[in-house]
Order: structure tokens, then sequence, then C-alpha cells
């Protein structure tokens, strides 16, 4: 650190290129930003980073001006504060007035910010303009009359996820943001994986909640309810009831549903182990056989949308199997279902997932079996918590309990599929059995776990060479992916997953998570793997009694009947 | 009509996104208007998702998004013809033609434009249509020079 510079009196260190937001940030002082990403180029739009520099007539962007040595500068000065609390005040000038209807409410960064700075009026009136909802989406609502123009969502859509499904539309105080031609986003190019909620500050994205039918099926008594949660909601949920980030609270979970009233509470672990049988066995099937190599991974439901849309040419690399959320659906509504002697249109299948994009995948015309689907509704990690909270459970005070047999036991090789790179590792450990009949000396593969949004390693299988390929954020696998258009023939297996870090990091996670909490949940996954015993998928006793009673064996009839899909080429401009 | 578009698209050899503008100008003026489809051709060939393309034709409002009318009528709406009640005037048109301001009329024959200023600050307030000008028009005269029109395409 070789510049020195004075913020409020106080010295500072700070490397050349650091700009004034990296310097103060570092030093435990915050500015308020809004159109500010972290890790992407800074556009300086938004002015909410404003701070006053020594010898400067105007205030300058903290998150996009370099520092320099000796530069001097007031954070908080009354003509800073009094600059960002008129950008607020613009800002809601033409902002609907209805907080307390808002999905946001309570956290909603225009509604800190106005706090923050004490705005206790509306100084400022400004013509509101008339838009509509955009209720297009399986997945997404758009409401742009909330939407105060940061530009997040554009940047998250285009520079992480390749997307590039909206954006600005107009010019000055018409300006607002949509998609191509006006369409809406059930015929952009949007994979449905929800980054863009993640990323915006107000009410403006949201999911679309099917909470209400859920619901009135669970006060329906000629319904069987049946709920399954991913791997990674039970190390999320806490966050939303005030608990350190990354404590597993499956138990409570468990007993949560039950006293919300579902019959049945699975585990989605359980078919994760189930979707690795059938994905490893493919695998195996096509390495020995002269398949279609690379294979990608399916579970992700953004990812198969963006590779039907933009790299259909590449459809026959993808896995046939089905997600773990619609292998369990496939299974309750057959397998269980003549297990207990339930008609399967009998059942209420809901989902707990920390994605918007399985909404999509749960209404896929694919995801049917005689003409009855296999999930029937999908609720996000937050659709979840408000359903705890709008039952009065108190969460805090819950004895843990067992998910029920036997679809809520899982190995931990199921569980790890919340992280990128944990398919990878789950499907490894089995491949790795079935091509040599031995497990791994070793069940951690270290290399494809971790945070970067792509890892690579080569994995000796017996006498087998296996290069593997880890991406997540989907801008990540379109680099890969043209490399493999392009010619590249190392890689046999690859694991894609939408969002950035994986379903831990996914778009129907809670909103305002910080990057360590994602890394705690991260860590909490691999822990779990750490200290369980079963750490294969295909030394599950449920999974192995799944197939001698009811499958048979992996992409045998029955699995191809249930278990796999296909896919179909969509058109993306 | 792809067609026109890729003998426009061979102008602009190892064309980048700094060619948009004058690639979309040209097709424009070539088509009368941005179609869908004429903006995903562009964006294939530079390789530019078709809503950043939106994106920036929305932005620039000399960019048009449906087929002109036979008449394509501009309404001067700069200083002179404003304070001459050029405001009255477009609310009119666009009741007597029953579209707003960048549409078209159902039977294609009338298409409304607001521009700027189109130099004729003397006869403020003044339309043209297809080059032709009508000085100061009224609410009243309005009436008139669209029947006009209508007239004249009933002879034909």
């Amino acid at each position: 650190m070789n510049l020195t510079i004075e913020v409020n009196n106080n010295r500072m260190y700070a490397n050349q290129g650091d700009t004034i937001l990296d310097v103060l940030n570092r030093n435990g002082m915050s500015v308020p930003t809004l159109c500010h990403m972290k890790g992407l180029f800074p556009t300086g739009s938004c002015r909410m980073c404003v701070v006053e520099v020594h010898g400067r007539k105007n205030l300058v962007t903290a998150c996009s001006e370099p520092v320099s040595d000796g530069m001097k500068i007031s954070t908080h000065s009354a003509r800073v504060v009094e600059s960002r609390k008129t950008i607020v005040e613009l800002l809601l000038s033409n902002h609907p007035d209805d907080c307390l209807y808002c999905e946001r409410n309570g956290n909603c960064e225009l509604q800190k910010l106005s706090e923050d700075l004490n705005v206790r009026e509306r100084r400022i009136s400004g013509q509101k303009n008339n838009y509509k909802l955009d209720v297009s989406s399986a997945s997404i609502v758009r409401d742009p009359a909330k939407c105060i123009l940061c530009g997040r969502c554009v940047r998250v859509c285009e520079e992480i996820e390749a997307v590039s499904a909206i954006e600005f539309v107009g010019r000055g105080s018409k300006t607002f943001i949509d998609t191509s031609f006006n369409h809406g986003l059930n015929l952009s190019s949007c994979v449905n994986c929800g980054q863009c909620i993640m990323v915006c500050p107000t009410g403006a994205l949201k999911e679309k909640s099917h909470l209400t039918e859920t619901k009135d099926y669970l006060s329906n008594p000629d319904k069987v309810t049946i709920i399954q949660y991913a791997p990674s909601i039970s190390v999320t949920l806490a966050e939303e009831f005030g608990i350190a980030p990354g404590t597993n609270i499956i138990g409570k979970m468990n007993a949560a549903l039950r006293r919300i009233g579902f019959d049945f509470v699975f585990d989605t672990s359980f078919s994760a182990d189930l979707t690795i049988m059938e994905e490893a066995s493919e695998l195996v099937d096509r390495i020995k056989n002269g398949g279609t190599l690379p294979m990608i991974t399916s579970c992700c439901p953004g990812w198969v949308k963006y590779a039907e849309g933009f790299y259909h040419d590449m459809i026959p690399h993808l896995s046939t199997c089905k997600s773990p959320q619609q292998m369990m659906g496939a299974i309750v509504k057959s397998y269980f279902a003549d297990k207990e002697g339930i008609d399967p249109e009998n059942i209420y299948s809901v989902s707990v997932m920390p994605c918007t994009a399985k909404k999509f995948e749960q209404q896929r015309e694919e995801m049917t079996h005689n003409g009855i689907s296999d999930v029937d509704a999908v609720l996000t990690t937050r659709e979840l918590a408000r359903l705890i909270r709008l039952h009065g459970i108190d969460i805090h005070k819950l004895e843990p309990e067992i998910a029920d047999s036997p679809l809520g036991t899982r190995s931990s090789a199921g569980k790890i599929f919340g992280a990128s790179g944990g398919v990878m590792e789950a499907a490894i450990r089995t491949a790795h059995y079935l091509i040599t009949g031995k497990d791994l000396v070793k069940f951690q593969i270290n290399s494809v776990r971790g945070f970067e949004g792509r890892k690579e390693v080569s994995v000796a299988i017996g006498d087998l060479e296996v290069g593997v390929a880890v991406v997540s954020g989907l801008k990540n696998a379109e680099i890969l992916l043209d490399e493999i258009r392009n010619g590249r023939s190392d890689i046999h297996f690859i694991e894609v997953m939408a969002c950035p870090g994986g379903c831990i990091n996914g778009g129907g996670q809670p909103i305002g998570a910080q990057e360590d909490a994602i890394r705690s949940r991260m860590a909490t996954l691999y822990d779990i793997d750490e200290k369980d015993a079963i750490k294969v998928s295909h030394k599950n006793p449920y999974i192995i009694e799944l197939y001698d009673k009811f499958l048979g064996k992996p992409l045998g009839h029955k699995s191809h009947e249930l278990l796999h899909t296909h896919y179909q080429a969509r058109n993306v401009n | 009509m792809n067609s026109t578009i890729h003998e426009i698209l061979k102008n602009y050899p190892n064309a980048g996104r700094d060619s948009l503008i004058p690639i979309l100008q040209n097709v424009q003026e070539k088509m009368g208007f941005l179609s869908e489809e004429s903006v995903i051709e562009v964006g294939k060939y530079l390789k530019m998702p078709s809503s950043k393309i939106f994106g920036v034709a929305t932005f620039y409002n000399q960019f048009r998004f449906t087929q002109p009318g036979k008449y394509h009528i501009q309404v001067c709406r700069g200083t002179a013809c404003h304070v001459l009640g050029s405001a009255t005037v477009l609310d009119e048109i666009e009741k007597q033609l029953k579209v707003k301001t960048g549409q078209t009329t159902k039977d294609k024959l009338f298409s409304l434009e607001v521009v700027a200023c189109i130099g004729a600050c003397g006869l403020a307030p003044v339309i043209s249509i297809n080059g032709e000008f009508h000085a100061k028009v009224t609410t009243a005269s309005i009436k008139d020079i669209i029947e006009d029109y209508r007239n004249r395409e009933e002879q034909q």
C-alpha cells in the first residue's frame, strides 16, 4: 500500500488503482451505493456514493474514482449528505407509495436509504409513469413502476449470465427496463435464473408466487400434500429468521413443515442421489459406448433453457436425466403413491427450491407423466419463510425432527448438490464405483470445490483419465462451451450451474446475503459431507431399495419412462 | 425482406458494434422502419442481443418500429409551433386518426410522427405530409387536410 489518503481526518492507506469505495470498505466505512456491483466495472450512474474531495469543485463518485496520493475526502459532510438525500427524494418522486403491500417491505434498499437519510416527506412530486406488470414469465414478475433504473438486473443478466434478456428502453424520464420489442419475459431469452431478483434493490423484480395455491391445497382435506426441499434450503432458510448464515436447520425445518400441515416431508437430496445413479450410469455408458462427450449436467433448469436457446447445437451433450426436483416428483406420484395406495391425482406435490427457474421447469410439458405433472407447485426459500411466518411458527423453539421415509433419507453426495461442484463430485464418486467396482480412497475432490466461476481437473478413474470442468454463472459456461465448439476435446464431463457458486446462491434464496454468508452456506454443506457416514449415492439404502423394488436398474425401462427427459431448441435473439 | 437486410449488411464488412447506428439508419431508409425481423438480423450480424439493439434504437427519436403509412405526417413541435398551439394540433390529429404518435392507422394510410423543428417557423404551426408542408394549421383546418388526403385516396 503505497498511497496515503485522508478520510474525514483519518489517515488510510491505499494501493494504486483502488477506488475510493475500495479503500473505504476495507477500512470499515461505508457510503451508500445503488448501481455499484462488486466485481463489475463501475458505472457511477446513480451518484449515491458521492463524496467530497478537497480541491475538487464537484462531488465525485466513490465507486468509480481512483484514489491518488494525499487525497483528502469527506464522506459525510453536509453537502454530501444533502446531495444523497436529494437523489433519494428524486427517486421517490415517482415511486409508488405502497410499501405496506410490497414484497420487499422491510428488505428494500430504497426504503432503507430513505430511512438512513431521514427522508420524512414527499418533497418532490413527479409524474408517475403508467407501466404494466410483466407477469408473462412462469418464474419472474416484473413491476417497472417500482424500478429505480439502477441497472443492476441488466448488468447481471448480461455480464454474469450472458443472457441479455432485458435492457434500458426509451430515453429520459420515459426510460424503463424491458425486453426486446416489449414482448415480455416469457418470449425473451430469459432463462429464469432469478439473479436479477437477487440484485434488485426494490420490489421491481420478484418470483411468481405459488404461495396462495399451496395454502389452498393445504386446507383441502381430499388432497395428500407432499413437500420436498432442495439440498441447499436447510443451510439458507436460517437467515430468513435471523439465525447465523450457514446454520443447518434441517430438523427444525422438518418440524415446521409438519406443523404447516404437509402430510409427508421428503428431502430432494434423496432424489439427488437418484439423479447421480442415473447420471453417473449415463456418463459411464457414454464413455464406454462412444456416446456424445463431453456430457453436461442437466439439473439446473436455468442452464437447460440457456442451452436450448443459445447452444441448441449442443443439446445431445446434455444428460437426459431430469433434475432431482422432477425425479422426486415422478417417484412420489408413482412408486410412493403405489406403495401408500394413494391415487396420484390426489397428491399435491410441492417443492422448496433455491431457484426461480424451477418454477419454469415444473411447468414444462416434458415434466408430466400420463397427463399428471410431476410437481405441482414450487416455493422459493423466501416463500417458505413466508409460509412458516404465516402459520405463526416460532422456528427457534421447534424441536428437530427427521424427514419421512423412504424418500427423506440421503447420502451426503446428494446434499452437496447445493454448491457449485457438488454434482460433479457426487457423480465422480459413483462413476468411479461403477467403472472400477471400488470406492474412491478419498472422496473429497477439492479441485472442484469453491467459488471460482470455473474449475477444471483431470480425475483418474481406474485406467481412465476423465477431464472434468465445473462452471457457474452462465457467462463462464459460454466461454467454456465456445472452447468445446471450437474443438477442445480433453473434457468429458461438465457441470453447469446458472447461479454463481451454485444453488446456495440461487435466485430463490434470501435477499441481501453478503459474500461471506454464501461462503458459510457452502462450508456447511461440505461439513455435513465430512461428518456423514454415507458419502456416496449408490450406498443410500433407500436408493438400493428403490431400484430393487421398483426401478430395476439405472437407465432401465422404468427409469427412462419416469426419470429421463428430452429438450427442445428455442429461438433466442 | 431478409434479402434487403443482407444487401444492406454487405456494405458493412467486418462491422462491429460501433456500426450499429449507421446500419439501423440504413435499414430504416430502405425499409421505412425497423422491423423486429431486421433488428434480429442486424443482431446476428453484429453478434449483439436484440434487446441491446432495441434499447439503443428506442433511445433515439429517429427510429420507428412500425411500418409508416402511405401518408407520413410529421407534426412540428419546435418552439415557434409550440407557442402557436402545435400541442392542440397534435391532439386533434391523434383524435382524427385514432392513433398515437409513432403509430400507423389500421388502414395503413396515415402514420404520425413528432419532430423537433422542421425549419419553417414562419409557417407555424406547421405539419408536413410526405414532405408537403401545410402552414398555420388549426384544429379546424387539420380535419379538412386529412379529409383531403382520404378523398385523394378514394379517387385513385
